[in-house]
């Protein structure tokens, strides 16, 4: 029983950070923007939050720096590709580049260096409950701002007049542009959300799950976390199943590499990347399910004309 | 105010000519003000970092096999981007094509003739093509997006990279150190000297060679046959191309077998000169770094191969800045990303002018 409380509790903290950068990006791709710099914004939002928690000591403080780093980048990317309409693609790809640089940079006189943890939060009476007190009501706070997020987006972007502006212009910007809609301003608040959200989930990664700084901390979960995107469908709730399950896949991973099932602990290691590609096949072999909401504009360049 | 883009007539030539220039130029000043900022002499550390490398036969010959691989892989990736096909993954592909070709020196040690030369070379090839067939195929047949499974797929074979040394691959007498055995004779890369000592000996390897006639094959591939026509076609105008006739399948087999047999002939040609043996850490993601060769050098192989000197000074001058200033070698690869953000934000500028205006107006209605 202990061992599935932990296995379990290990299982949110690994879907976390996935679940948050992802919810980000949705709502960027919702909105008609291919941000393909997640892993980058990732990676600075991890240092910086580590740095500003050990500066700080106070952990809060790192996740608002986290944030912060991720809104920084993002707005670097909205500059590019809405004011100077550059390739959305290779900017992203540029933004991943530059993030990993900077962040392994900034990074390098916090290598060894013992980090603030966020600790998980206690209810009195309730967490105390066995089983299910620690799993829902025992968790980090990012655990529950995670789902408060998706929900969020969710009720917006679906029962809001502001999301049915966010999926117009995603869907359709001259439409929304002829509607009177800012297209630009929309995509930039999008962007910057979109980079809060993989700030935050760097954040969480360097504060949370491991409380330290590595080079390379980030491990492709910035990419995992866009191909959860696809995954979804573009729906949040399907996103959170999503997350979960690719949180509970790399756990069982890392819990047989534990058991030694004889399997060399490299291949458990490349599991997670395998699944990815293995649901992104699944899911775009689907023509229904994609076609249905992948935003129209996706990724497309939008310039009023006057 | 605000600055807006206004649309050109027609695209601009200079503009597409000057733009990676401006961007280097925006790279340096940016690069100049960081020094600053860190207290360095700003002229003094760009002079290190950028002209330094350039001084000495030796440090050219260093530039030049820095250089091969980016270019290498900058050309193939250069075709495949002008035709609208994403492979990021270059990085796994080098790193597959390293292994299929140290897989001869590992199982015959003993072979030492000039056909285990060109084996390993030729497996190096299949190998990165074998690797990038796996997106293309996942592109074509359940049109799974390329970028995310390339990418991937670079961790899944560093994973099984780092497998093969600690493990099956191992060199039993290399004290336990995460590595195969060493390669020699036939199974590493012979030198030619390509200038004359009285002009300070020059020396390149075979792999050096490979790239330019890579860049020029590709280069005459594009500019002067159907078969290029048909991929800056599709990469210009998807939907002409459809009408044209061309299958889209076909090309990114073709673009992603290309640039993944390019990639993995740059994996074995390092491993057979540079490294001299398969370990961890063969490629200072050489793979990601052709991605900003590839854009600097206009998408076109004969520029790819300009561009991958531009990014092997980079490489050069970050460890010449490290041992000179004290500055991280981490530095390259900031000013390397800096510098594809630019190259992109200045080509904008060949499609569109830069305009600032004052507080929008409201359209003056007709009152007569």
């Amino acid at each position: 029983m202990n061992e599935l409380l932990s296995i379990i509790l290990t299982i949110v903290t690994a879907a976390t950070p996935l679940l948050l950068a992802a919810t980000g990006e949705l709502v960027v791709e919702r909105s008609g923007v291919l941000n393909l710099g997640v892993e980058g914004m990732m990676a600075v939002g991890a240092v910086c939050g580590f740095g500003a928690a050990l500066m700080t000591g106070s952990p809060l403080i790192g996740i608002l720096a986290a944030i912060a780093a991720g809104v920084l980048l993002s707005l670097l990317f909205g500059f590019f590709t809405l004011t100077m309409v550059s390739n959305q693609v290779a900017t992203g790809l540029a933004l991943t580049l530059l993030g990993l640089g900077l962040a392994g940079l900034i990074g390098e006189g916090f290598v060894g260096q013992p980090g603030a943890k966020l600790g998980k939060i206690v209810i009195p009476g309730l967490t105390g409950i066995p089983f299910i007190g620690p799993i829902l009501f025992g968790q980090d706070l990012l655990v529950y701002v995670s789902l408060i997020i998706v929900a969020a987006v969710s009720h917006v972007m679906f029962r809001t007049k502001t999301g049915l502006i966010i999926r117009a212009v995603g869907d359709s910007h001259q439409s929304a542009h002829a509607l009177g809609y800012s297209v630009i301003g929309v995509r930039y608040l999008a962007v910057m959300f979109g980079g809060g959200c993989a700030g935050l989930a760097g954040g969480y990664l360097s504060l949370v799950y491991t409380p330290q700084w590595v080079e390379n901390m980030t491990s492709g979960r910035g990419w995992i976390a866009l191909a959860l995107v696809v995954f979804s469908s573009w729906l949040p709730w399907r996103l959170a199943i999503g997350a979960y399950l690719f949180g509970t896949i790399t756990i069982l991973g890392f819990s047989l590499q534990a058991i030694g099932a004889g399997i060399p602990s490299q291949l458990l290691s490349a599991l997670p990347y395998i699944v990815t590609i293995a649901a992104l096949v699944v899911i775009s072999g689907n023509r229904a399910l994609t076609r249905a909401n992948t935003p129209a504009c996706l990724g497309q360049p939008f310039v009023p004309d006057r | 105010m605000r600055l807006v883009l206004e649309k050109r007539a027609e695209r601009s030539q200079p503009m597409a000519l000057l733009s990676p220039v401006i961007a280097i130029a925006l790279t340096l000043v940016t690069g100049g003000i960081i020094f600053a900022l860190r207290g360095l002499d700003p002229f003094h550390a760009l002079f290190v970092y950028f002209i330094e490398p350039l001084t000495t036969s030796w440090s050219i010959e260093h530039l030049i096999v820095k250089a091969t691989p980016l270019a290498l892989i900058g050309a193939g990736l250069a075709v495949s981007y002008l035709a609208n096909v994403w492979n990021i993954g270059a990085e796994g592909q080098l790193t597959a094509g390293a292994i299929f070709g140290a897989g001869v020196p590992v199982f015959f040690p003993e072979m030492q003739t000039p056909l285990t030369l060109i084996l390993m070379l030729m497996l190096g090839v299949l190998g990165g093509m074998g690797f990038a067939a796996i997106p293309a195929f996942l592109k074509n047949r359940f049109s799974a997006n390329e970028i995310l499974t390339s990418l991937m797929l670079v961790y899944v074979v560093q994973l099984i990279l780092d497998w093969l040394v600690r493990g099956p691959w191992r060199d039993p007498q290399g004290y336990n150190f995460p590595k195969t055995i060493g390669f020699s004779g036939w199974q590493t890369l012979p030198s030619f000297q390509i200038l004359p000592p009285s002009i300070g000996p020059l020396y390149v390897n075979l792999g050096a060679i490979f790239a330019v006639l890579a860049a020029f094959a590709l280069a005459f591939l594009m500019g002067r046959t159907l078969k290029g026509f048909e991929l800056r076609v599709q990469g210009v105008a998807p939907r002409a191309g459809r009408f044209a006739g061309f299958s889209r399948a076909k090309t990114v087999w073709f673009c992603f077998l290309l640039s993944g047999g390019l990639a993995g002939l740059a994996g074995i040609c390092e491993v057979m000169s540079t490294v001299g043996q398969l370990q961890p850490g063969i490629s200072p993601g050489y793979g990601f770094t052709a991605i900003i060769v590839a854009f600097l050098g206009r998408l076109n192989p004969i520029g790819a191969l300009v561009a991958a000197f531009a990014l092997a000074i980079s490489y050069l001058g970050g460890e010449s800045a490290q041992v000179a200033l004290g500055i991280s070698d981490k530095t390259a690869r900031v000013f390397q990303g800096m510098l594809l953000f630019y190259i992109l934000a200045c080509d904008s500028l060949i499609l569109y002018r830069l305009k600032l205006i004052g507080p929008a107006r409201l359209p003056v209605e007709s009152r007569a």
